[in-house]
């Protein structure tokens, strides 16, 4: 993948494929921007993350506080479920339930858009947080859902003014993982978010993620060897860099911040 | 004997955890304004107790209470108290010291901003009378943006007793608060259960025997579940009615 993408870049600058905000490949008149696959994938992500996010944490802090042990014990698995489900359908479950059903409320609304395609990816990616953000409550000291009830707290202010501000490291890691699973995420958006690379932060436009670029140039007839072979290696390199930095991130928050609560 | 001023009464009452028999035929009153100490072995009861005081033993699956428990005469137990409600009125300090992973300013004042109080000069005023209270004042006064966690252990549980202060309880129970302490610190402690029963009913559950005897008024000696005998600390300790009494006050076992 390196040496293939020293390739590319010997024959376009670098400093273009960062800032040009076009990415035309396949055209008669080429330009090499990777901004608008990068916007792509980040509104996609963005999309999942606020629709996971407060879900996902609902979930967890459900769980953790209100449901009875037998209960946490066989939802957690069901929850799981939703994580194996094959993207593909998922992808299907974007264009024909969701896009429908969202086009009835947003009447402009554009047959591929980067809004069902991110609630889709949100909904799958709701396990992720919900378990990971549940372990980390879960680990919570007893001693200090005790100290917070022996104040008085009811269980909503011990849950969120105390638990899960004690689990946050726990809880950003659990999301950071959420995030990279979503800008890795291919087929929803290849299926039901267009393939128009596009620089837009306009949720209900199509537009391209980096993934589904390289699906797109994997599977047509683009010569190997070609410079237009050659960007799916830019592409997958500025991927790789995207979920390398998140996963980092992760590792060093919770480094940092493990022990922190005892 | 005359109708005195009880602060909290316990009658026939009976805990299970699940089908464990934990409390048998409780029947204890407690004066207002005194310290009253609860000993015995391990497993004798006494902490099980305590934390029905202020119904800390709700959230174990399967613990269930017979009989009543009553606060100024009013059943805590009963259908229309408000367990948060409750546990302002009974405070509470626990076995390790528990300060939240905030600063030490947002610990003594958590209980005051969970209740929606946010006049900044009440918040403050209150942490300082508080932490006066506890003599912890010039250690702390000025790091209290600093981390709760970054004080010694001693520090930390009086840190405790100034948060269970500072929403003015009636009651305060007290699990053991000194057995993870050094003997200064625990010293410390005890000086200030000395001196905070002028205004505080205090209940304190303790392995220590010269514990119980130097900061009690009254001492509550539990076995197996049952409270075994009850009265006066000075003569509980210089004559116990039970022969089990002295065995366990002589230190004969436990």
């Amino acid at each position: 993948m390196l040496s293939e993408s020293v390739r590319f870049f010997s024959e376009v600058s670098i400093i273009d494929f960062l800032t040009d905000k076009q990415w035309t490949p396949l055209f008669a008149e080429k330009h090499f921007g990777i901004l608008p696959l990068v916007a792509g994938t980040l509104l996609t992500t963005a999309v999942a993350i606020a629709v996971a996010l407060p879900i996902g944490l609902t979930i967890a802090v459900y769980l953790n506080e209100y449901s009875p042990g037998r209960f946490r014990q066989t939802i957690k698995p069901l929850l799981e479920i939703l994580a194996s489900i094959p993207t593909v359908v998922y992808g299907f479950f974007a264009l024909t339930v969701v896009t429908p059903f969202l086009q009835k409320l947003i009447p402009s609304l554009a047959g591929f858009n980067a809004l069902s395609a991110g609630i889709v990816m949100g909904i799958m990616i709701i396990p992720m947080i919900s378990s990971l953000s549940e372990d980390a409550i879960s680990a919570v000291p007893r001693s200090l859902r005790e100290a917070a009830y022996g104040m008085g707290s009811t269980r909503l202010q011990t849950a969120f003014g105390v638990m899960v501000p004690a689990a946050s490291s726990g809880i950003v890691v659990s999301v950071i993982l959420a995030i990279s699973r979503a800008v890795g995420e291919t087929m929803i958006v290849a299926i039901a978010a267009g393939q128009q690379p596009r620089l837009t932060l306009d949720p209900t436009v199509p537009i391209e993620t980096i993934t589904t670029y390289i699906v797109q140039v994997s599977l047509g007839d683009v010569p190997h060897g070609s410079l237009e072979y050659r960007t799916i290696f830019a592409a997958g390199i500025t991927l790789f860099v995207f979920t390398f930095a998140l996963n980092n991130l992760s590792f060093w928050i919770k480094k940092k911040y493990q022990e922190k609560y005892d | 004997m005359s109708k005195k001023n009880y602060k909290l009464e316990a009658k026939d009452l009976n805990a299970y955890y699940g089908s464990f028999h934990a409390l048998k035929n409780i029947n204890i009153a407690m004066e207002e304004k005194a310290v009253t100490a609860f000993i015995g072995p391990s497993g004798c009861g006494k902490s099980t107790f305590l934390r029905t005081l202020n119904r800390m033993n709700d959230y174990i699956e399967g613990f269930r209470v017979e009989g009543d428990i009553l606060l100024d005469g009013r059943d805590i137990y009963a259908k229309d108290v408000r367990v948060d409600e409750l546990r302002k009125e009974v405070g509470m300090v626990f076995q390790k010291p528990n300060p939240f992973p905030k600063t030490i300013f947002e610990n003594v004042v958590y209980g005051l901003k969970i209740q929606g109080l946010k006049d900044k000069r009440v918040l403050a005023e209150t942490a300082e009378k508080s932490l006066r209270q506890t003599a912890l004042w010039d250690e702390v006064k000025d790091k209290l943006d600093k981390s709760a966690l970054a004080l010694s252990g001693g520090q930390q549980q009086r840190l405790c007793i100034a948060r269970a202060l500072a929403i003015s309880p009636s009651v305060i129970l007290m699990d053991e608060p000194t057995s993870a302490l050094d003997p200064i610190s625990t010293a410390k402690i005890e000086e200030l259960i000395f001196k905070l029963k002028n205004d505080y009913t205090i209940v304190i559950v303790t392995h220590n025997m010269q514990q119980a005897g130097r900061v009690s008024d009254y001492t509550a000696f539990f076995y197996m579940g049952e409270l075994v005998e009850f009265a006066k600390t000075r003569t509980m300790f210089t004559s116990p009615k039970h022969e089990r009494t002295q065995n366990y006050i002589t230190g004969r076992f436990g």
